[in-house]
This record gives C-alpha cells, structure tokens and sequence, in this order.
C-alpha cells in the first residue's frame, strides 16, 4: 500500500474532520466467515441462483458473438498497452477533461480520496448526497466518514441501498445484495420506512422495488452533491464512463448541483475505440447482456444552454496501492474491468459467497487483489483458499492469470513465513522425502504396508489422525499395500529400468 | 529424436507413476503399462518422488526446482514421458518451464522435458494413435473432467472416445463434470469443510446419472469423490479410467474392501 | 510534492520510465491521434434495410418497442396512440430539438411541455443522435435539444431515431460523434440506451422500471 503524505491533501483536509470508523476488514476471519456461510441456508439458496444464473447467461451470448474470445484477447491487450503508458494517459486525460471544464483531484491513499470528497461537499454546503455504486467508494469507507461528519450519503442501486440499510458490505462486485432473500428485503424495508403504512403488500420483488424507486425518487431530487464511481476513462475525450442497469448512476449524476467521480487510477483507456473494445466484453461478462441498460459517458459540467445537468465536475483519482503494484508481478490484475465472471465461475465463492472474504472484493479476483491493497499478512488465507481449478482464468474477459497471481502470494507468505507453523512444518517433512528419491521410495514402501495393515481389509479409514479434515467429511481409501515402484523393482528386476538412469547429472540449479 | 523413434514405432516411454498412484494404487500404474505396451511402447520406470506440485502450490519454489531438476534428470534418457495424471502432467509440463524461465541452464531441459511430456490419454491418442481398446465392461459409467487435464492440457474428447470402445460400457453425462470436485490437493485438508461442500455437490450430481461406476483420470479426484461416495453410504465404485480401459477391474474399486465375493463393479 | 506528483512518479518509477522519453509520448500521441479501431463484430456490418430490421429485432430483445413511421409527419399521433395503449395521459415533454419542433403536435390530441423534466413528467419524447444495430442501442446527447433528465426521470421514454442514424455498430457512431462535436470533445452527457431500466437485485428476479422509464418505446422514422 503507498505510504507517505501529500501536502495538497493535507491542505485541503479542513480541521474538524471526524474520523469515520470504516467497514473493517474481516479478512482475518476467513475460516470462521467460511464457516457460517456454510451453515447458512439463506446464503446456501441463494448462492444456487448465482451458480445457475450468471454462467448459463455468459456462455448464451458469447456463443451469440462469434467475435468474442477475439474481442478478449483485444480488450486485454488495450489494458496492456494502457497500463505500460499509464503515467502519459493519466496526463491527457487530466489535460483533455480540464479543457472540458472538469476538475481533477490526485488522491494517493484511501484517507486522502475521503478527505477531498467531504472538503468538496462542504465548499457547496452539501447536506445531501446521493450515490451510484462504487467499488472504491466501498474500499475507502466513503459512506461511514461522510456519515461520521454530518453528510447522509444514500446508496441508490437498488442492491447497495438494501446493504446499506443493513450496514453490510456487498458480497458481489455485480450484484452486491445477492446473498439476501425477498423476505430479508421486505424486513429491512419495513424496518427502514417506518413512515409508510404498515399493511401494504410487499410479498413481490416488484412491490419491494416499486417501494425503493418512489423513496429514492426524493432523494436523487433532493440531492446537493452526486457521487459515483467509473466503469472507465477516456483520455481522449477526458470522459468517465458509467455502465449500468437501473438508471440511478444517470439521476445520481445529472440533478445534483455537483457531480463527483471517484476511480482508481487504472480505469483509464485511451480512445473511443477501445472503449468500444471493453464494453463489448463487459456487460456479456458480468450479466450476459449484450449491453448494460444505460452506458453514459460524462465530460465536464453542464455547458452554456444546457437546461439540466451539474455545475461542476470533480473527478477524485485514487491511488492507493495501483502504482506499486504496476512494477511487480501482480501488474496484470490491474487489467480488471470487474465484471464479476471470476467469482460467478468460481466452486469456492459458490460455497461460502462473498461475506466470506471480508472484505470489499470477493471471490478470485478479491483474492489477488485484496492482498495487493491490504497486505497478505492481513489477508493471507484469501488466495490460499483455492483448488486452482482455473475456472476463473477460463473467463476472465482480459485474461487475467488468477491462479498464477494467487501461487505468487502463496510464494511471498512462504518466504515471509506467514504460513501456520504445522503447515510448514508438514511440508518440511513431505520435501525432505520428496527431494531423496531412494529415500522416499523406502519410506512410501513402508508408510504403504503399515497404512494397508491398519485398515485391516476394509480398503478405507473412517477416522484418520493425521487428516481429520477429510475424514471429519469423507471416507479416506487405504493404499493397495506394496508401493508401485516397490512392486515394479520387484517384478521387473535390478536388470531392467529401475537403476539410476546414465548419462546427464546435470548441476543443481 | 523423436520423429525418428514414432518411424519406428518403438516409442521409449519413462513412466511418471505419480505419488498417489505410487502409494495407493499400484494397479493405476500397472493398467498404464499395459496400455502403453499395447500401443507398442517400451516402458520404463526411473527412481522417482513426486513432481513437487505440493511444494509448488504452497509457495515453496526452492524447493519446487530441486524436485523438477530431479525428474528432469531421471526422465532424460527416455523419448516420452508419460503420467496417468492430469494434474501431474499438467505440473511437468507447463510449470516446469515456468519454474526455470530465464535460468540458461535449466530453461532449454525444462523446454525440451515439456515438450516430451503427455498425459496419458492424450499420449496414446494423439501420439500413438490409438481409438479403440479391446477391454469390456458391462456397467454404466460417468465420467469427471479433472481441472488441470481440461483446463491446462485440454483433455476432454480423448477419455470419453476412448470409453466408448470398451464392450458394454455405458456413459452416462453428470451434470458440471467439468466443475472441480473440491480436491485440490492441499486445498481439502486446509480448507475442508469448504472442499467437503463442494464433493458434496459433485457427489449429488454423480449419484443423479444413475451411474455405478465414477471414471477419472486423476487419482487425488477420485479418492476425494470416492470417500465423500463411500461415507454416504453410496454403491457407486470410483476407478481410474486407465483402469477400464486396460481391462483391469479385478482389483477392488478405491476404497473397496479387499475381498470381493465377485468381479469387482 | 503535491499528490498528483507522488502519484505520477510513483507510476513512473514501477514502469522504470522517467515520463519525458519521446517514443512513448509519440506512441501515445499516435493513439490518440489515430484512435485505430479493434475487432468490430460482423452482425452489424449489413445493408441499411437489414441494419434496421437488426436494430429492431435487438431492440425488442431488450424489452424496448419499435414501431416505424414512414412519414414523419405521423409521429405525433403515433405517439399519442402508444400512450392510450399503455392508458397513460395524452402528455408528453420534449426539448428544443428542431426535428420534433417541427412535428405537427398541434393536430393531435397531446399536451406538449418543453424543457427539462423536473421530476413529474410521465412521458417524454427526444430525438436521437444515432442509434446501433449491433446491440439495439440508441444514443442521444445532452442539451438544450434533448435535455438528459428527459431520458432518465419519465415513466415513459419514446425516442425517435431517423431510420438513416441506424448505424452498424458503436464504432461509426463514435466517428459520428468526432464529426459533431470535434476531435477529443464531447457534450456533457453521451447515454447509450438499450431498453427501459431494470434491476435483479432481488432473489435476481429481473423487473423493469427501477429508477428510470418502465418502458422504451423506438420510434423509427422514414422507414417502412
């Protein structure tokens, strides 16, 4: 994570400015979340849907665009080339989208993003704010600061407003309230608009939304100051690129008297072009639509004439963590157009859901990326909780390695010694073995007689001391008795094959 | 080398048993003997450990290189090196080469032991020819596609084609057969209850085929979806494809008990 | 060091680049200068009359309706005959786009307001600037011609799309767009539109008419 201060925020960060008690990590807790959400049987039914739903929509409309795994290589090497110019779109798109009459605000960590929004919003004596779905607002704790200092920030989408109501953190980037039932829903409405009378109907889906538009009707007109986030930006246009479904991000954006844009720095894309290029693989990736509802590009406050639209722009850049991780060997998730596919796909996410995490990004990519932005001495068990089934990589619309990255954290935990001791300690004693051939070959042969011995013809253990997590669930097969290489010497003999093989002793790397 | 050996139709085979099979089911190793015999290979078994997989996924790389040298060392003098094991395979050829890229001593072996290296389906299909095998089964059979053989090595229509020519032999399609089956290596003792939620519902969907028989071709897939079987009191018997394929199902199914009273299913 | 700095040089010094080397500023400059094009999918790439009936089979698939008007002329009354069909009033608000200030309303039976929508329109009417068949999406701009809360706050949203706007794909409306407004430029609000608004966020049921119009309605003029 990028240390250090930066005095124009400092400088902006009036006094006064209560600190907000952010949605706290709970990375630590991965085990235990896991745990619940197994025992879960909300959670259970509705992680069904995500598992039926999402992956049969994908595979329907890029089997409808024979274009499509063309149209992936393309969008990855756009990011590519995006990301190895970073620091010279950055600069045009600041120059392009201030000669559009928008303002441009750096924020190198998560505090400094926060602070630039509330000064904002305090220079325009804003009271009321309304919020399309943001990921990095979530990963800074915009709502909660904002709140802690006087500001109500109401989510708008549908799903982030349910969450909102019951201070959660969305569990999917996509569709954040997706681990909750219609009955959870109508609990927290009625909870939450106790003003309205209390035996209305609200048993169907359309009545909870009918409910939600009218109460957010108010308050997208009520608004000082809109805040969203940006699916991209164009630096050759200086726009930011919002991709939606239900409208909110648009009504978010355009009554207020101020809009501001919060993205991470690595939303950035050159041209219309390739803009196209990435909107043709995103919406198919994360909902199998052929195009979200609503996909607006938005340059600079409203112009002489307009009869509607925002009187200033303010887009707030955020570092946080991108630029470090542009020079390593996690640069290539900064591809990532989060589209959700990864954790659509992914047997993990589909057992234990998004909560599990802890965090703002689940499943795969929250994985990767969760440890790049936190730390993995903070999140270590998020790419340790994978079968590397490559599920993920399979879909991912720009090629995104996900379990090569998630090996690459396993690497650094290792050389850190992050691991729990007994795991180190249980592979220290495998490698030993493993590394001495003839060595191993007479421990196996004699770990397979006692192994076949102890479980007395039955062929299985029922309870395994040393491997209780799997035979708490499972029945473990016992070995057949004499190892394959002690039967093989056996048979075939000491003339045959079973020598140290000649010629190269090539040198030990 | 090679070109000239496949004119011969001698092919040299060293033959990467794999640790599971090696210590819990020799009977895996000996059907791909047989099979790559029948398909007119020589087959030799070098002193061998463990392609370093475990070490590999848990960040060790040191310790993932060492073991790589090994196998590259023990498997130079053969033209082949084949493994029953998509998994294994998968490891020996595209992560040996990652392991050792930029190394200029190791990199051209770890290339050259790549391009060698098959899975063993793949091989008896691809490089020796081989579509049809003269075993039968009377049973109906399901098949799991393994992670890494589908996904790293693209495994998919070679076991099934190659199970449609055993006599008798019936398969039946699971719903997701090519979802993991939660094992995962260390992954189900790390993350168990997690691992078991997910045999659980491969386990449901091999039991809706109304299969008695579960095919793979990775032994670490079949122990976890054979044990989650057994413990839920299923018939259903788990076998390694090669087996089937061999014509070798004497020997009790994974995690059978020792003395049948009959033909083993 | 302001912010802006540290951030740049922070990208700078992972990239292992100063900033001023002049072959990444001209590949940059190039970029942006040539905007090249990428993979544009065949579907659209069709004669006009096939192009239309794309756009309107794709438009239908998103749950929004078309209808064409041969002569525009009628399109007042065809929009008064979509909202009795729908039992909504017989008004509608517009902006000061010329084509439909030219449109007859007179003759017909609708209450016309112009403007902005300030929140208690059931129905507005704009005009699009083009539209995309690849993906049954119409695309309209902000100002006083079309203003965007017309788009956004309606129940009801019914768009008029000359049938010789029908563009294959997004890449010819954004060279469109570089025409209209000048390279690197744009209006305040570019909104690509496809279908009425919708949300699955519960129990991912999908329901139409979250916080924008329940329905889109496509009026496709001097077509047949």
């Amino acid at each position: 994570m990028t240390e250090g201060t930066s005095q124009t925020a400092a400088a902006a960060a009036p006094l006064g400015i209560a600190k907000a008690a952010t949605h706290s990590a709970s990375t630590q807790c991965f085990k235990g979340n896991a745990k619940a959400a197994l025992g879960d049987r909300d959670l259970q039914n509705a992680l069904k849907f995500v598992e039926v739903n999402f992956i049969a929509r994908r595979q329907e409309v890029a089997d409808r665009l024979p274009e499509f795994e063309a149209l992936r290589d393309a969008a990855r090497d756009i990011k590519d080339h995006t990301l190895a110019y970073l620091d010279l779109y950055l600069e045009a798109y600041e120059r392009r989208m201030t000669e559009q009459g928008g303002n441009v605000h750096y924020a190198v960590t998560a505090e400094d993003a926060r602070n630039i929004i509330l000064d904002i919003c305090r220079k325009l004596g804003a009271r009321a704010v309304t919020k399309g779905k943001s990921m990095v607002a979530e990963e800074i704790g915009l709502n909660d600061f904002l709140d802690a200092n006087g500001i109500a920030a109401v989510e708008t989408d549908l799903g982030e407003y349910i969450i909102q109501l019951r201070h959660e953190m969305p569990s999917h980037i996509i569709a954040p309230a997706v681990h909750l039932t219609k009955a959870q829903i109508e609990g927290d409405f009625r909870r939450a608009h106790s003003d309205l009378p209390r035996e209305r109907n609200l048993e169907e889906p359309t009545s909870l939304l009918a409910e939600a538009r009218s109460v957010l009707r108010e308050k997208f007109l009520a608004a000082d100051v809109g805040i969203t986030g940006a699916n991209f930006l164009v630096a050759e246009t200086g726009s930011s690129v919002i991709v939606t479904n239900e409208g909110n991000g648009d009504l978010t954006a355009t009554l207020p008297r101020a809009h501001i844009v919060l993205a991470s720095i690595e939303k950035v894309v050159p041209t219309l072009e390739d803009l196209a290029q990435l909107l043709r693989v995103l919406a198919r990736s994360a909902t199998g639509q052929e195009m979200s509802v609503y996909t607006t590009l938005t340059t600079g406050p409203r112009r002489a004439g307009d009869l509607d639209g925002p009187a200033e722009y303010h887009v707030v850049l955020l570092d946080n963590g991108r630029s470090a991780m542009l020079g390593g060997e996690f640069r290539d998730m900064l591809r990532c157009i989060r589209c959700g596919a990864c954790m659509n796909h992914c047997p993990v996410y589909h057992a234990v859901g998004g909560h599990a995490y802890g965090w703002v990004y689940p499943g795969p990519m929250g994985a990767v990326l969760t440890p790049a932005l936190i730390g993995i001495d903070q999140a270590r068990d998020l790419p340790n909780a994978s079968t590397f089934c490559g599920r993920c990589e399979e879909v991912c619309p720009v090629r995104i390695p996900l379990p090569k990255m998630m090996r690459s954290w396993r690497e650094r935990e290792f050389e850190r010694h992050l691991s729990p001791a007994a795991a180190r300690w249980g592979l220290a004693f495998w490698a030993f073995f493993a590394k001495r051939a003839r060595l191993y070959r007479l421990a196996t042969a004699v770990a397979a007689r006692l192994m076949a011995l102890a479980a007395r013809g039955r062929g299985r253990f029922r309870h395994l001391p040393l491997a209780s997590g799997w035979t708490r669930h499972r029945d473990f097969a016992a070995p057949q008795g004499a190892t394959f290489q002690s039967q093989w010497q056996a048979r075939r003999g000491a003339a045959r094959g079973n020598a140290d093989p000649p010629g190269e002793q090539g040198a030990r790397p | 080398m090679g070109e000239t050996m496949a004119e011969r139709k001698t092919r040299h085979v060293g033959l990467f048993v794999t640790c599971l099979v090696d210590l819990f089911r020799p009977s895996v190793g000996f059907a791909a003997v047989k099979l790559l015999e029948d398909a007119g290979c020589t087959v030799e078994v070098p002193r061998q450990s463990c392609c370093g997989q475990p070490a590999f996924n848990s960040g060790d790389r040191a310790t993932s290189r060492e073991i790589a040298a090994q196998v590259i060392d023990a498997f130079a003098p053969f033209d082949f090196v084949v493994a029953p094991s998509g998994s294994c395979a998968g490891m020996l050829k595209i992560h040996y080469p990652e392991l050792f890229r930029g190394d200029p001593n190791w990199q051209p072996r770890a290339d050259r032991f790549a391009a060698k290296t098959h899975e063993l389906l793949s091989f008896l299909f691809h490089v020796c020819g081989v579509r049809a095998v003269a075993a039968r089964l009377a049973a109906t059979a399901t098949y799991h596609d393994s992670c890494s053989g589908l996904r790293e090595l693209g495994l998919r229509s070679e076991p099934r084609a190659l199970l449609g020519t055993v006599a008798g032999l019936k398969l039946a399609e699971m719903h997701d057969a090519n979802v993991c089956c939660g094992f995962g290596g260390t992954f189900c003792v790390k993350y168990p209850d997690i691992s078991n939620a997910i045999v659980a519902k491969k386990a449901a969907n091999i039991a809706a085929t109304g299969a008695s028989l579960l095919l793979a071709g990775d032994l670490g897939c079949l122990m976890n979806m054979a044990g989650k079987l057994q413990r839920d009191g299923s018939a259903i018997a788990a076998r390694h494809v090669a087996e089937v394929l061999a014509g070798m199902t004497d020997e009790p199914a994974i995690g059978a008990p020792h003395a049948p009273s009959g033909p083993a299913p | 060091m302001t912010a802006r700095d540290l951030v740049l040089a922070t990208v700078r010094r992972s990239l292992g680049v100063a900033g001023t080397e002049a072959p990444r500023r001209a590949a940059v400059a190039a970029r942006l200068a040539d905007h090249p094009t990428g993979v544009v999918p065949a579907r659209g790439r069709l004669a006009p009359a096939a192009r239309i009936d794309l756009f309107a089979r794709m438009v239908e698939g998103a749950a929004g309706t078309v209808e064409c008007i041969a002569e525009p002329s009628a399109i007042p009354q065809a929009v008064a005959a979509f909202l009795r069909r729908h039992n909504l009033a017989l008004a509608v608000r517009h902006g000061d786009d010329p084509r439909l200030a030219a449109l007859p309303w007179e003759r017909g039976p609708l209450e016309v307001r112009r403007g902005a929508s300030d929140g208690n329109d059931l129905a507005a009417v704009s005009h699009a600037f083009a539209a995309v068949a690849e993906t049954g999406t119409v695309v309209l701009v902000s100002g006083a011609d079309n203003p965007t809360t017309l788009n956004f706050l309606p129940d009801v949203h019914i768009v008029v799309v000359d049938a010789a706007d029908v563009a294959g794909d997004f890449e010819s409306v954004m060279a469109r767009l570089r025409e209209r407004f000048g390279p690197g430029a744009l209006p305040r609000t570019v909104n690509m539109i496809t279908g009425p608004s919708r949300s699955a966020d519960i129990e991912q049921t999908l329901i139409l008419g979250a916080h924008g119009p329940r329905k889109l309605h496509v009026i496709l003029a001097g077509s047949h």
